[in-house]
């Protein structure tokens, strides 16, 4: 089984350096990719790769990038978005931490392909090590002309620059990304327009995930058929899942895309730890559905999970063992999207702390039969497209799911008047 | 007052952006680096640097979490309490941390050592429960592990 992102990461070890990164075949893509192929190539190759998004929505990579305007002679920008802020997830810091190199090579590749002659890395401010390693690997990179003017002799100029924010989840959301890295204070922004056509400074742009990004050169030194074929589904490539809570081994792995929950669960994670039983799990990270038993078997891609009403989102597991109160886990899940909303707009910004207060109260047993009602009027108000961005829809994710599938333990509150659990 | 090599570093980072103004999360994180926090002066300072109005940067500088517009303490703990920390125990973590250093969530030590604040997700969450002492990770917590932990930053 090939792991192209990840075979040169030694977890808990430096990365490598740029002459160790050349040496394994670094840099490879860049000299292709500038000098034989044109911009147009690029992009043809990624489209045909399949190469969906990695940071959540799994929106089609070449399809994205083909958006830009063609015949726009403004300054184009590129940006990666590295604010890994869903809880649950954190699959991009073995990537940025593991070998920025592959991250920087993807950027150029990618920059190349779509015109962009500056190039952000907005990194998440908590990535402290992430950050030193980045920075350490742009030097180089400029050093030794992967990155400024003339890049590997080819006429292709990048400035690439590293952002680091201040902590706040929003600003992984594309347009308050954007709105961030331009000063203000993260606001998502109407769309359209799309960034593709006016982004940053309102300037086409195009923003795409760390692990989509890393993707990039491995499609451009093996070709389109090669990335297909590491999948066991119809989406291009691996993908990096990962796991968390009650199991033996916590933790993330490169595997196929298409890989069953149930090998994720068992064969990687080891199973539930002792004295814990599996009881439910979000498969994409806070804002995606809930997953029982009977959905182990479902391949881990984009579509297959849809199937089942959740989504694939960041693709790290968080499960939800027997031991552990359902309703606590969703107060917990609510209390962080209520902190996190940036009060632009009031059904998110009223609505999120009202679902939450009322699970607080189910938690205390002062929940009332009444309550269930309300929270699935939520649901529905918070739902997509009532709100500006969707933060407020992906919180109430779990929400949705969660009254339909722990409806009996609800109502255990509400008659015991306490949490069973505790 | 900003120090010479203060100003010299703003106005190196504002030169990455097409507006001057794209450094300021930037620019206040270096200021607080050596300061601890963002007074009315440092705002006012570098607000001056970056061609924004002292209103326009505090309305910034308080969206974000990690940018103090209050004095902190010598150490900032960030306590992870999101979901994959809560199951695998943060909250018993934050109840050991209140108690061993005799304050509440948001608060600083009398003798201005420690700061303790909750925060999202630290993406180590095959690590849970996870804090942060000044940028330094700390995982697989337990609240002995933690005391030790603590310790070296006393
Ligand atoms: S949905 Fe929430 S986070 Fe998104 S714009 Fe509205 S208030 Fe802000
Ligand atoms: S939930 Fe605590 S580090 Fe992810």
């Amino acid at each position: 089984m090939e792991r192209p992102l990840t075979k040169n990461i030694r977890p808990g070890e430096e990365p490598l350096s740029l002459e160790a990164y050349v040496r394994m075949g670094g840099y490879e893509a860049v000299r292709k990719a500038l000098r034989e192929m044109t911009p147009d190539d690029v992009v043809k190759m990624v489209t045909e790769s399949n190469l969906r998004g990695r940071g959540g929505a799994g929106f089609p990579t070449g399809r994205k990038w083909s958006l830009a305007p063609k015949d726009d002679r403004r300054p184009r920008y590129f940006v990666v978005n590295a604010d890994e802020m869903e809880p649950g997830a954190f699959k991009d810091r073995m990537l940025l931490e593991g070998n920025p190199h592959q991250l920087i090579e993807g950027i150029v590749v990618s920059a190349f392909a779509t015109h962009a002659n500056v190039a952000f890395i907005f990194l998440r401010a908590e990535y402290t090590l992430a950050a030193r390693r980045l920075e350490r690997a742009i030097a180089e990179a400029y050093a030794k002309g992967y990155l400024g003017r003339s890049i590997v002799e080819s006429d292709f100029d990048l400035a690439l620059h590293l952002h680091t924010g201040a902590g706040r989840y929003i600003c992984g959301e594309e347009t308050a990304l954007l709105t961030a890295l331009e000063g203000n204070r993260a606001i998502p922004r109407a769309k359209p327009p799309y960034p593709q056509t006016s982004g940053l400074w309102g300037k086409p742009t195009i923003i795409n995930n760390v692990e989509t990004v890393v993707n990039v050169p491995h499609i451009i030194n093996r070709g389109a058929e090669w990335f297909r074929g590491l999948s066991r589904g119809s989406d291009g490539g691996t993908k990096i899942y990962g796991l968390s809570g009650h199991v033996k081994h916590p933790g993330s792995w490169e595997l196929p895309m298409g890989t069953t929950i149930r090998e994720i669960l068992e064969e990687h994670g080891g199973g539930m730890r002792e004295g814990y039983s599996f009881r439910a799990l979000l498969p994409g990270g806070a804002s995606t559905e809930f997953l029982l038993e009977e959905h182990l078997d479902v391949a881990m891609d984009f579509q297959s999970v849809e199937e089942v009403g959740s989504r694939l989102g960041t693709g790290t597991i968080i499960v939800l063992d027997g031991q552990t109160c359902p309703v606590g886990m969703l107060h917990n899940l609510e209390h962080f999207f209520a902190r996190e909303s940036c009060g632009w707009c009031t059904p998110c910004r009223d609505g999120l702390p009202w679902t939450e207060r009322i699970l607080a109260a189910f938690e205390e047993g002062e929940g009332e039969p009444g309550d269930l009602e309300i929270l699935a009027m939520h649901t529905q108000f918070l739902g997509p497209g009532k709100t500006f961005c969707a933060l407020a829809p992906g919180a109430m994710e779990p929400l949705k799911s969660g009254l339909r599938y722990f409806r009996k333990d609800f109502e255990r509150h509400i008659t015991e008047k306490r949490c069973p659990w505790r | 007052m900003l120090s010479f090599d203060e100003n010299k570093t703003i106005s190196k980072l504002a030169d990455r952006y097409e507006k001057k103004r794209g450094a300021c999360v930037e620019a206040l994180k270096m200021v607080q680096r050596w300061r601890g926090w963002i007074s009315d002066e440092d705002l006012n300072d570098v607000a001056r640097c970056l061609d924004m109005s002292a209103d326009e940067l505090d309305g910034v500088a308080t969206f974000y979490n990690l940018i103090f517009r209050h004095p902190v303490g010598w150490h900032t703990i960030l306590i992870c309490d999101s979901v994959s920390c809560w199951i695998m125990g943060c909250s018993a973590l934050r109840d050991h941390l209140e108690k061993e250093l005799h304050l509440k969530l948001g608060e600083t030590t009398a003798d201005g050592r420690f700061t303790l604040l909750p925060t999202a997700c630290l993406g180590a969450c095959d690590h849970a429960p996870v804090i942060m002492i000044d940028g330094d990770l700390h995982g697989d917590l337990s609240p002995g592990k933690l005391s030790e932990a603590l310790a070296s930053y006393r």
